[in-house]
């Protein structure tokens, strides 16, 4: 089994929801990869998601995109993720890791091997975007019994009959996209979040974790009333690139530890 | 004549094309399904659609037979299919008169297209002025500049043209930039896909719009040649035009049919856009097919004098045709292009898309090696006026 299923229940025991920080990879260098996750988990993050860039992500907004092109322009690969991933591993015993990504790099890897080496790499999930449920069963199938979690998104446009096929399937926790839009966009509306969160709430065996689109401790303070989890990412490279190089794992921790108070509040 | 009834009803064809989107467009993309399937199947559907291909687009094309170029070629005879001549001066229009026909129906008012060499983008942007829609067409801010007065006819015909600056900013960025607003605008949005890739249906049905060459061509290489053609020749860049002619040969196996990609500046300089030829498949757009990638898997940028083939994917029915050997596909180079190009000009009094130039320059390669009663039909998919200032350019003319 993963770490997340136990991260989920401290965290329950303790009244409080998971804030999980996402980043690319490489962004703003692969050595400062690994000291960027423990400044996240000082400042209070419960799961850390580790960005694969690719060179057309086409869910993300310009935010991500110029994080997504600066690490390529850091030469990083997939391998340099599934490195970073096990050095942090080797540090930290606790923080799950999820990796999330376009399909590409690991059809390119070919899936087996990729399962193999998320496994020694102590990767704990994997949410590939464009890979839906029914193109992606045997990737799921090698992840499951390597006790790697299958990372699924719902969205605002999921049917009735979706929700219940993700619920199915997923395992970890459901990742809701919380608008109609690619990530870093400006129009979350918590109301509707909320309605929807519900709706998967009722069928759903996993915890549910909400991102796109939450750039401040009130909305994700809003959002943790109704959710399991918060994921936060354009509003953390947006802080990178706001830092100079050596600060950033300082400004980011920062940055966590304001949204853990705000959550927490 | 074997049965083809590609993709299954999943969008695959074998290991290739399937829908492979981020969780938001699936609802679309399963509406989208359903009425594109149930409209296939309704006379008046279909009846409106031939109507509009006749006394809108112009068709049928017509076939015309190059004989002052076969005869200097002293080879097969070389036939062409004249989709240059076309409303708007290429294929693409069959596909999005299709395609905005189904857009009214399923009721969204606003669509958005992709453009590489923006034959596809003014296709789009003139049904949308035909059926008075919202139109947004996003195009690589390289290609704006290389193909100004696209960007003018379809501002002339009320679209909004936005320049996409990210990647390569070609085609491929393009497309990234459309499945974006479609992502966020899905309720009232329809995506109007220029080309046999994307995800399931859009191969499909990008393909059944556009095969209605191919259906003209046989019956009209009957009535000009009293046979079928020994080679059907096509330039490949995403593959709509190749598919639309290849589609009704494929059954018949004694008809070679011959893919053409853009070789640019020769397959091995790397700077090329042939997919099939020295591609891999991978993922990329909401499908599996060859792509142009490194060892990681990250997209590399492409080239070719050619806008409409400068694109790093292919449909993923021509990645079927290709492994189970139903076609074969070549590249053509850069200045292979631009002779053809240059010989039809002066030879036919035809000036051809640089695209379709492709497709020319490998039949007036095979040609002379072939019978005389041989006979090459050549998709001649568009018109070059587009591309004046690209030929000049190359001749070191400047206007």
């Amino acid at each position: 089994m993963s770490r997340i299923p136990a991260t989920f229940e401290r965290l329950t025991h303790t009244g409080r929801k998971a804030l999980i920080p996402f980043f690319s990879v490489g962004d703003p260098s692969l050595p400062l990869c690994v000291p960027i996750m423990h400044a996240m988990v000082a400042g209070g993050a419960d799961i850390i998601e580790l960005g694969i860039p690719f060179s057309d992500p086409m869910a993300d907004g310009p935010t991500i995109q110029r994080s997504s092109g600066r690490a390529l322009k850091n030469g990083v690969t997939l391998r340099d993720v599934l490195k970073s991933a096990a050095q942090f591993r080797h540090e930290d015993g606790i923080t799950p890791v999820v990796l999330m990504g376009y399909a590409n790099p690991i059809e390119r890897m070919g899936r087996e091997r990729f399962a193999s080496q998320c496994a020694e790499a102590g990767v704990d999930g994997v949410l590939v975007v464009d890979y839906p449920p029914n193109e992606a069963r045997d990737l799921g199938k090698l992840l499951g019994p390597r006790g790697i979690d299958s990372i699924f998104l719902l969205s605002p446009t999921s049917t009735e009959s979706r929700i219940k096929e993700i619920a199915a399937l997923a395992t970890g926790y459901i990742y809701y996209v919380s608008l109609r839009g690619v990530t870093g966009a400006s129009h979350i509306d918590p109301q509707d979040v909320a309605h929807h969160i519900a709706r998967i709430k009722a069928v759903a065996k996993v915890p549910v974790g909400v991102g796109f689109g939450i750039r401040d401790g009130t909305t994700a303070r809003q959002l943790a009333e109704v959710a399991d989890a918060i994921v936060i990412g354009s509003r953390i490279v947006e802080e990178i690139e706001a830092s100079p190089i050596n600060d950033v794992p300082a400004s980011v921790g920062a940055l966590i530890n304001r949204f853990r108070q705000a959550m927490d509040a | 004549m074997k049965i083809y009834d590609m993709p299954d009803q999943e969008g695959h064809f074998g290991p290739y094309g399937g829908t492979f989107v981020s969780e938001t467009l699936i609802a679309a993309i399963d509406e989208l399904k359903a009425q594109y399937l149930y409209y296939r199947d309704d006379p008046k559907f279909q009846a409106e659609f031939a109507y509009e291909l006749k006394h809108y687009v112009g068709r049928p094309s017509p076939i015309y037979h190059a004989r002052r170029l076969s005869d200097f070629l002293e080879g097969a005879q070389i036939y062409l299919k004249r989709e240059d001549l076309n409303h708007t001066g290429a294929h693409k229009i069959n596909n999005t008169v299709g395609q905005a026909m189904l857009a009214r129906r399923m009721g969204k008012q606003r669509i958005i297209a992709e453009t590489g060499a923006g034959q596809h983008g003014v296709a789009s942007a003139t049904v949308a002025a035909r059926y008075g829609m919202e139109c947004v067409v996003y195009m690589g801010s390289e290609d704006i500049k290389r193909q100004a007065q696209n960007v003018y006819r379809m501002k002339l015909l009320g679209a909004c043209v936005v320049p996409v600056e990210s990647g390569s900013k070609t085609l491929k960025d393009a497309l990234n930039e459309a499945m974006r607003d479609w992502v966020t605008n899905v309720q009232n949005t329809f995506y109007i896909i220029g080309t046999v890739a994307g995800p399931h249906p859009y191969p499909m049905m990008v393909r059944d719009f556009n095969s209605v060459v191919g259906r003209e061509c046989l019956t009209q290489m009957l009535e000009m040649a009293g046979r079928q053609p020994d080679v059907v020749l096509a330039c490949v860049g995403g593959g709509s035009n190749a598919m639309g002619i290849f589609h009704s040969y494929i059954p018949d196996e004694s008809v070679r049919l011959v893919g053409v990609e853009a070789g640019g500046e020769g397959i091995a300089t790397g700077h090329h856009a042939a997919s099939l030829s020295a591609g891999s498949p991978g993922v990329l757009h909401g499908n599996r097919t060859y792509l142009l990638q490194d060892s990681n898997g990250q997209i590399i940028e492409t080239h070719s004098i050619s806008a409409g083939l400068d694109y790093p994917g292919v449909g993923p029915e021509h990645a079927w045709l290709k492994d189970t050997h139903r076609a074969e596909y070549v590249a053509i180079n850069d200045d292979e292009a631009l002779h053809a190009f240059h010989t039809l000009c002066r030879m036919e009094g035809i000036i051809p898309a640089l695209e379709s130039s492709h497709a020319l320059a490998q039949a007036m390669k095979m040609a002379p090696a072939m019978d005389k009663d041989k006979i090459l039909l050549v998709n001649l998919s568009g018109r070059g006026d587009k591309d004046m200032a690209t030929v000049a350019e190359y001749s070191g003319i400047t206007f």
